[in-house]
């Protein structure tokens, strides 16, 4: 009866690790839902993986050979051949945004610009810290609070760290209400959070909402080619579902499309957490560093709203700024929140929004950037 | 090490500079288009 025992008696201290790893990921999805449908499938997944000759991971078994494992399969299938999975989510993505209140106040894009600074300075502290440059910019893209971003990113780049990077990601995005208000009110004071800013957005026609997908993709397709299916696959959905002709394609864009990618991914991305990959000093260091890169996210947005105030006549809350990172709406939520905890009344929400949104597009602009620069060096 | 914190330093300037010039064009265009309306 040996062989009903093999199983517990092949368990590894590091596999049990990756058990409560497990746990805790699905304890912040059940409990505090914190985004559930990426960690509660990660969570399970990495439980998943971790048993012993467990049968979703390719083994060698005696007597027979190889035997091929389903999650193996999907990872190397749909993200490290071909990326697809999270490529295929983007179009999701896009026609889940409305670009409206962005469009009506274009001024906005900046702080989505500005909020990607913590990707570079996370990238800065990962080469200190002794990582190369594929792996530190696969770490540094953390911070694009951008999940199938980071996870485009690290792959392209074979980072050995895709699990932790991916853990990284989608646990600080749900993080984002206790990260933000911190980073923020460590770079402001009481009266600039009390700014108010009046909000008369210009009316957006239909031909713009139409044709600013076509011409960001040329845009951004031109000067930064690696950012293509990024931003493409992003821009298609939207223009889906700004078309106007097309609703019956973008609502399963949002819900069926978007819904099917995300139980695959996380579970998928499951893969590369076995315990021989994942439980390592590299990922609490990762992790540490992410944390850095979605601080200096708000920080950097912040900053840039207090320097275009010195030259503005109506000033800007630089809260503002925080707002254009891509954890959308989360962030825009939070900066309103902390508005209306700082004064009653103020509203700033569909600024935040707009900086918001901008923050998706400059989230995937930044990924080429870095593929793009990275790959110089290599 | 420092050689890649220096070429580092070196693509967070031109990474951060790209994204506002791209950035820059889309609003420009942007702000054209709401005027051709």
């Amino acid at each position: 009866m040996d062989f009903l025992l093999e199983g517990i008696l092949a368990i590894t201290p590091q596999q049990l690790v990756m058990y409560a790893v497990g746990a805790v990921l699905i304890w912040l999805a059940v409990k505090k839902e914190y985004e559930p449908a990426l960690l509660l499938p990660m969570g399970f997944g990495a439980i998943l993986v971790n048993l012993p000759l467990s049968g979703v991971i390719d083994q060698m078994m005696a007597g027979i050979g190889e035997t091929h494992g389903i999650i193996q399969w999907l990872f190397e299938t749909t993200i490290e051949a071909s990326e697809a999975l999270p490529i295929l989510l983007f179009i999701g993505i896009g026609a889940m945004i409305d670009f409206g209140p962005l469009l009506s106040q274009p001024i906005m894009f900046l702080f989505g610009a500005a909020a990607q600074f913590g990707i570079f300075f996370a990238i800065c502290v990962a080469t200190l810290m002794g990582y190369d440059l594929k792996d530190a910019a696969s770490i540094g893209i953390i911070g694009a609070a951008d999940g199938p971003t980071s996870i485009l990113v690290s792959q392209i780049m074979h980072s050995n760290y895709v699990g932790a990077i991916a853990v990284a990601a989608y646990s600080y995005m749900a993080l984002v209400p206790i990260i933000q208000p911190f980073a923020i009110k460590l770079v402001t004071t009481k009266k600039e959070r009390r700014i108010h800013m009046t909000y008369s957005p210009k009316a957006v026609s239909k031909t713009t909402k139409i044709a600013f997908p076509i011409i960001v993709t040329i845009i951004v397709g031109l000067i930064s080619p690696a950012s293509v299916a990024l931003v493409g696959f992003l821009m298609f959905g939207n223009l889906i579902r700004e078309c106007g002709v097309l609703q019956s394609l973008s609502n399963t864009a949002q819900n069926e499309l978007a819904n099917l990618i995300t139980l695959l991914l996380g579970i998928t991305i499951s893969f590369s957490m076995r315990a021989d990959a994942f439980v390592r000093m590299d990922t609490l260091i990762i992790m540490g560093i992410g944390l850095i890169a979605f601080i200096f996210d708000s920080i950097g947005g912040v900053l840039f709203a207090k320097f275009m105030n010195l030259f503005l006549k109506e000033k800007i809350n630089p809260m503002i700024g925080a707002a254009g990172i891509s954890a959308f709406p989360m962030s825009s939520r939070v900066v309103q929140k902390l508005a209306s905890e700082e004064e009653k009344g103020n509203i700033i929400l569909m600024h935040a929004v707009g900086a918001n949104v901008s923050g998706q597009i400059a989230s995937v602009i930044a990924g080429g950037l870095v593929i793009k620069l990275v790959s110089q060096y290599l | 090490m420092w050689n890649n914190f220096l070429i580092s330093l070196e693509i967070m300037g031109k990474g951060m500079a790209g994204i506002f010039v791209v950035v820059l064009i889309i609003t420009a265009v942007v702000m054209l288009l709401g005027k051709l309306k």
